[in-house]
């Protein structure tokens, strides 16, 4: 449970500093974070105690497997994560060359 | 498990810190310790698979941030609505936060998941599938049309990218110039 | 001579680098071609392919990365590795339905088992490494672009 509740507190860190820092690059740091604490979360949610990994071997003596599952979903949200980072910040290059910063309070003027 | 804690103590530390040092570099070097840290839970939280995904992906992840970023500097305003604006967002994130630690009693307990269709998968996977890693036989044989649309959304990013970077034709060179111009 | 020092970073680290490249190489050939039966997989595997090429070209600069690795040649693997998940797909029809594991399963714990899983391993791999190449290139030149112009 205290587990379940550090995983919360990363989360809550990571959208404090999307919804309060100014600078793009701090935003995208934010979203990162927040999709770490996700990705966590699963993988917490799938762990069983005195468990292996799933994978068989041939001369296993535990029975006891993980949860194979959240870990299938969690290796493919991780590489489109990746992905999307790559076209924020492409995105935000672009906004570099427009306006010359990153504070998205400066950004107000949108000229075509 | 005390050491599943203190690796969440130090994400939790190197989040923090990646969130309110001045210098945009450093801060990039913080999160991907962050990344490090993850990737050594995910080991110890018995995922072989996705540690090694989350430390090459993370090692990838860090040198496009730094080429981004590099000699940029971060701008620092205590200007407008300074109080009122973090009042917002801190309040904003406790209602969150209380919400989501209510939802913890439906949860199952940490240690003790509901395995109803990994239990089948578990047991009948290595005879009806052939593969010995278990996440393999899920999202290639089980859960396939998950990954074919994961591939669908690496496509379009790498599409967006392409579109988003690449350079417009002939006039760009005029028009670009003008631009800094003014 | 002079020149080509200049681009990339000092002889240290290309020296290493010529070294080390190939190992890295292999090293996710491996990871790829193993991921049935150990830790790994198409996406690890694909991405440690794709940071061997980022490895050559942070350390000789653009020309040598795009020379060995162009980028016809780049969007034709991903293209590709489509393709081949899309068809290794659509030949489960001979059996009765899409992915359909229609080859022979095989001996657990061998290289050879295990029916589609390897090819969609591949697939997948060609797939991943070429589209983060792809970004990454598309990324670092628009960087040189304005580092030109400046």
């Amino acid at each position: 449970m205290i587990a379940y509740l550090m995983c919360i507190i990363l989360f809550s860190l990571g959208l404090y500093c999307i919804l309060r820092k100014r600078n793009i690059i701090k935003i995208i740091i934010g979203i990162i974070i927040a999709e770490y604490a996700i990705n966590l979360f699963f993988i917490l949610v799938g762990y069983r105690m005195e468990g292996r990994a799933p994978i068989h071997a041939p001369d296993q003596k535990i029975v006891n497997m993980v949860d194979p599952l959240p870990q299938a979903v969690v290796l493919t949200s991780i590489v489109i994560g990746l992905a999307s980072i790559a076209l924020l910040i492409a995105i935000a290059i672009r906004i570099y060359e427009k306006y010359g910063t990153f504070d998205i309070t400066k950004i107000k003027e949108l000229k075509g | 498990m005390i050491e599943l804690y203190i690796l969440l103590g130090i994400m939790i530390v190197g989040a923090i810190i990646a969130i309110e040092i001045k210098d945009l570099l450093s801060s990039i070097v913080a999160v991907g310790a962050v990344g490090l840290v993850l990737s050594i839970t995910f080991l110890i939280l018995k995922a072989p698979d996705v540690a090694i995904t989350q430390l090459v992906v993370e090692i990838l992840a860090l040198i496009i941030l730094i080429r981004a970023t590099l000699k940029k500097d971060l701008p620092f305003s205590t200007s407008g609505r300074w109080y009122f604006n973090t009042l917002i967002t801190i309040s904003f994130v406790a209602l969150f936060f209380i919400v989501g630690v209510k939802c913890f009693k439906d949860l199952p307990a940490f240690g003790y998941p509901i395995m109803n269709v990994a239990a089948t998968y578990l047991k009948d996977g290595l005879a009806q599938t052939g593969a010995t890693n278990i996440v393999t036989s899920v999202i290639l044989d089980y859960r396939v049309f998950d990954t074919l649309g994961e591939a669908t959304v690496l496509f379009t990013a790498v599409i967006g990218v392409l579109a988003i970077v690449r350079s417009i034709g002939r006039k760009k060179q005029n028009q670009k110039i003008e631009e800094e111009d003014e | 001579m002079s020149r080509e020092r200049e681009k990339g970073m000092s002889l240290i680290v290309k020296t290493i680098t010529r070294l080390t490249v190939g190992l890295i190489l292999l090293y996710g050939i491996y990871i790829l071609s193993h991921g049935h039966i150990s830790p790994g997989g198409g996406f690890a595997g694909g991405v440690i392919i794709a940071l061997s090429f980022v490895h050559l070209m942070l350390a000789y600069g653009k020309e040598t990365a795009l020379k060995k690795l162009p980028k016809t040649v780049m969007s034709l693997f991903e293209s590709s590795g489509a393709i081949l998940f899309l068809g290794i797909a659509l030949l489960g029809f001979t059996g009765g339905y899409f992915f359909l594991n229609f080859l022979p399963k095989g001996q657990p714990f061998r290289l050879f088992s295990a029916g589609i899983i390897p090819f969609c391993n591949i697939a997948i791999s060609l797939k991943v490494g070429a589209g983060l190449f792809a970004i990454f290139v598309a990324l670092v030149l628009l960087k040189y672009e304005k580092n030109k112009k400046d």
